[in-house]
């Protein structure tokens, strides 16, 4: 299992080995993570955006 | 083999269930439209996609470029656009003899006063845009109309549009179906106390019996806007019978699959599938 840096807190993080861009992950420090690919194509994590006013079912 | 575009943003529990029923049938590819760069007249060979992205811009643009690598996508971009403005979708219904709600549009905030008075208080009060019952205010006098509509004016061009709604006194819930092609597999109640009954703000689900006055409106309203997989939500009026609200081009489906047992994922994969093979 992948062990990323929380971006927020800067406490590791352990991302399934299946984890796909778009998955969320609570974290333990209150913040919700997004699994990302970052510029060099790895796996990253970025604050969760939350909510947007144009978001919907 | 059949190759399908799976687009999204958000990898929610609704969009895990259809990619593992897709896996299960096809090739596909998972396009993270939030991270992805899509040209116009770019090029990239699926038979079919699937679009999946929460955000209503990110939803119809992604579908546009896909579109224009000449990839049919599930919803079209037409339909995403027709659905997500109440309006528009509202006009298309009614001219296509769904019923509707009595519905006014106004400009000013007097104006949107003027229509809630010609509706007769409570009136609803929404944006044209957006969903889970966000930002939609029931007026229950002209003071509560007329501050609802200032503080409209304050938000910007798109909430300047009032979208103001006759209140149905419905028996504390409404009706969200599912539609997936030419079939409504299954619908759910949305029961509450509040008369926002939208599971997102803590709706009880409760299966529901398509009747078959319910599956006909579900289908036309789906077929007029051009909405293949759409989820529709109805209320029950005393006299006039089932009204319908509005289609999502979108949808959520897990409280319906939850309660009702139909495994909405698998239908949606498949109905995917069988389209590509067309």
């Amino acid at each position: 299992m992948p062990v990323l840096k929380c971006p927020v807190c800067g406490n590791p993080v352990e991302v399934p080995d299946d984890a796909m861009p778009g998955e969320l992950i609570e974290h333990d420090c209150g913040v919700v993570l997004e699994v990302y690919r970052d510029s060099n194509g790895n796996l990253a994590l970025r604050p969760f955006e939350g909510v947007q006013e144009d978001w919907g079912e | 083999m059949v190759r399908v575009f799976f687009l999204y943003d958000v990898l929610r529990l609704d969009e895990k269930m259809i990619l593992e029923r897709l896996r299960g049938l096809v090739e596909v590819e998972p396009i993270h439209v939030s991270s992805s760069i899509l040209e116009i007249g770019g090029y990239a060979e699926a038979d079919i996609a699937l679009q999946r992205s929460i955000s209503f811009y990110r939803a119809m643009s992604s579908t546009a470029a896909v579109e224009s690598w000449g990839v049919r996508v599930i919803n079209s971009s037409l339909a995403l656009a027709l659905a997500e403005d109440k309006a528009w979708s509202l006009s298309v219904l009614y001219r296509n003899k769904i019923p509707v709600p009595r519905t006014l549009l106004a400009y000013s905030i007097e104006s949107a006063v003027e229509a809630s008075r010609k509706l007769g208080y409570p009136v609803v009060m929404k944006p044209v845009m957006g969903s889970w019952g966000r930002l939609a205010a029931l007026a229950s006098d002209e003071e509560a109309a007329r501050a609802i509509a200032e503080h409209r004016e304050m938000l910007g061009s798109m909430y300047r549009v009032h979208y103001v709604q006759e209140y149905i006194d419905k028996p504390g819930r409404d009706i969200r179906a599912m539609c997936i092609g030419d079939e409504v597999p299954a619908a759910i109640y949305r029961v509450s106390e509040h008369w926002i009954t939208n599971t997102a703000r803590g709706g009880r689900a409760e299966p529901a019996r398509v009747d078959p006055i319910l599956e006909d409106l579900v289908l036309r309203s789906c077929h007029a806007l051009g909405v293949e997989i759409g989820g529709v939500d109805v209320v029950e009026d005393p006299e006039r019978g089932y009204l319908v609200l509005e289609v999502n081009a979108v949808p959520e489906y897990k409280n319906i699959a939850r309660v009702t047992g139909v495994d909405v994922a698998g239908l949606i994969a498949r109905y995917v599938v069988e389209q590509a093979r067309k």
